[in-house]
């Protein structure tokens, strides 16, 4: 992956108006999302297309806006309205909306913009306009290369969500999951990588060992996850820009449920050994490693709370699986979940509020969120099989698996990736090439 | 699967029958019910025990009379009074092997969550491994993986698949 150049070339600050601006509420479910024009970016003159892959891209100019209003879309908090309804041309409309044209059409808001293509650099400006206020809201202009012309819409589309939400938007960031063919009980099972709207899939393993639960390191090149490399499930870190792999460790037994400290400086993860399962922290640099649980029930899916003094885990100390928190060092355990049903798989949120969860209860599963005390519990949504939530890196969407029922032939099983908002509304089927499982949503790659 | 093979059977006999009395009808139709119920028998041979596997459709044989392997209930880890039996038939038979060694492989069903199940079937592996050592197996010969729900035998997402899938297999290593 080519690191990603952006210059800012200028940005002219709203100017502070006693007008208030449209904006978006995100802490509820939005049955009525933000009416918003997203027009064609202009292609300046003397602009090439783009070879990328061996495709052609003539007009990037409305392949970004394209990749806009597919995020704003995806959201649930913005209706992009039909290009065919719009009356002023992409060029004029970036120098100088006619806002009567654009209220007309319902359009709030209005995202403009241009782009140039040269050689080796890709030139991209945007504005998003108040159209009831007939104020410009941001300005701005990226160049880097042409083959990032995707991730320049998501950029795009993040500062609109952040302009109109007051929160940072999650469209420029990546999945890491694990892509699964092959019949129920001989999976094939390899790590993927793609950008947030399914695009850009890339696939990092072959296939010829079991993989599971890839985790994305807060500094985003580096992903830790389980393999069975010769038959020895490990804990295993891999840099996606190098290729590079090594165990984790120097274990006499499986390591599993691994995941990154906040500071991405320790993985934190379960080691097995004599039928007892307990939780152990190494330090990435100084090679330390460190036991955090001791006890005889099994200890797992540990994860940080993200000013990394506390720790969420899954222990069946209790009899059956339930939450615990307990402080980074191991100490003052407690038990947070007292609901009916099983209680697995607790992740931190990345605000530090709330920990989400995979509840099973009379057959059933459920993914739900609760604060970090284990009140408030609130499922969001109930089906036949799914877990391991991840959150998106402004804490307000998740993203899961889930499988589906089959036969003793094993037809009609299939395994999904799906993403649900915080408000328990916008559930999402993302769309993957192949099945797809164990999910994690990197942090935002530009800031 | 089985349903909609039955009623077809009955429909032909339907079309068979169009014509004569309803005695006959009832008898055929009766004789269609049983025969139903005899296939369905037969589909299910395997048998629970509460919720733990008790039959043989998928146990291998590691020699004459020694199972491959041992089931589980839900979430648990304990060894029932067959799966001790089976496991002291194997630790005899290894005894005589004393050159082999062995994996032993612990997996869980579906019904869970990754991480938790894989915890499960190194529990359950260790479970064996413990067992047959007590019997005079020694710890070396014996080496424990554990699949989680990674390896299902069973395909199937009914209670009869899930119990044969909470098992723990016994596999020559050498």
């Amino acid at each position: 992956m080519k690191k990603i150049i952006l210059v800012i070339f200028c940005l002219f600050i709203f100017k502070a108006s006693a007008i208030a601006l449209v904006e978006v509420d995100i802490t509820r479910g939005n049955l009525d999302p933000l009416p918003i024009a997203v027009s064609p970016l202009h292609v300046e003159s003397g602009s090439k297309d783009i070879k990328q892959n061996g495709k052609i891209i003539k007009n990037v100019g409305e392949e970004i806006s394209k990749v806009i209003e597919i995020n704003f879309k995806r959201s649930g908090l913005f209706n992009p309205l039909k290009k065919e309804s719009f009356v002023q041309n992409p060029d004029i409309a970036h120098v100088k909306p006619r806002f009567e044209d654009w209220r007309l059409i319902k359009a709030q808001a209005l995202v403009t913009g241009k782009v140039n293509v040269s050689e080796e650099k890709l030139r991209v400006e945007f504005r998003l306009w108040d159209t009831v206020a007939a104020k410009e809201m941001i300005a701005l202009a990226f160049s880097t290369t042409p083959s990032n012309w995707r991730r320049v819409a998501h950029i795009i589309a993040d500062k609109v969500y952040q302009r109109l939400t007051g929160e940072e938007g999650y469209f420029d960031t990546r999945i890491i999951y694990v892509s699964e063919t092959g019949p129920k009980t001989q999976r094939y099972k390899k790590l993927a990588i793609m950008d947030q709207d399914g695009a850009n899939v890339k696939y990092l393993t072959l296939g010829n060992e079991l993989v599971l639960t890839p985790r994305f390191s807060p500094k985003n090149q580096l992903v830790t996850y389980l393999s069975y490399f010769r038959n020895l499930p490990r804990v295993y870190l891999l840099d996606i820009e190098t290729g590079v792999q090594e165990v984790v460790g120097d274990f006499p037994g499986m390591t599993f449920a691994p995941r990154f400290s906040p500071d991405g400086e320790k993985i934190i993860m379960s080691f097995a050994k004599d039928g007892n399962s307990d939780i152990y922290t190494m330090n990435l640099k100084t090679r330390v490693v460190e036991k955090i649980t001791d006890h005889t029930s099994i200890d797992t899916s540990p994860s940080y709370s993200p000013d990394g003094k506390y720790i969420a885990f899954n222990s069946d100390r209790s009899g059956l699986q339930q939450i615990y928190v307990m402080k980074s060092d191991g100490s003052k355990v407690k038990r947070i979940t007292f609901g009916k049903g099983l209680y697995g798989t607790p992740v931190w949120s990345p605000r530090g509020d709330l920990i989400a969860f995979t509840k099973v209860h009379k057959g059933k599963f459920y993914i739900g969120v609760m604060r970090t005390d284990g009140s408030g519990e609130r499922l969001l949504t109930e089906n036949y099989y799914q877990e391991a939530p991840s959150w998106s890196p402004n804490g307000r969407v998740l993203i899961f698996y889930r499988e589906t029922k089959s036969d003793s032939e094993g037809k009609g099983f299939s395994a999904k990736l799906w993403s649900i908002d915080l408000t328990g509304y916008n559930e999402r089927l993302i769309e993957t090439e192949t099945d797809g499982s164990d999910p994690s949503w990197s942090s935002l790659l530009s800031k | 699967m089985l349903k909609f093979t039955i009623n077809n059977v009955i429909r032909e006999q339907l079309k068979m029958i169009s014509g004569t009395n309803l005695k006959k009808f009832l008898l055929i139709v009766l004789l269609g019910v049983a025969l139903s119920a005899c296939a369905t028998t037969k589909k299910q041979s395997g048998k629970m025990q509460g919720d733990v596997y008790t039959g043989n459709d998928t146990v291998e044989y590691l020699a004459t009379g020694v199972k491959d392997r041992v089931f589980f209930a839900t979430n648990k880890s304990t060894l029932t009074t067959a799966s001790r039996d089976t496991l002291r038939k194997q630790a005899a038979w290894m005894r005589k092997k004393s050159k082999l060694k062995f994996t032993i492989e612990g997996h869980a069903d579906e019904r869970g969550t990754r991480e938790y199940n894989l915890a499960l079937g190194e529990r359950r592996a260790n479970a064996v491994k413990d067992y047959l050592m007590t019997y005079g197996i020694n710890g070396n010969r014996l080496s424990v993986i554990s699949y989680g729900k990674e390896r299902p035998v069973n395909s199937g997402s009914n209670p009869l698949a899930w119990s044969q899938n909470r098992r723990s297999v016994t596999i020559k290593a050498n």
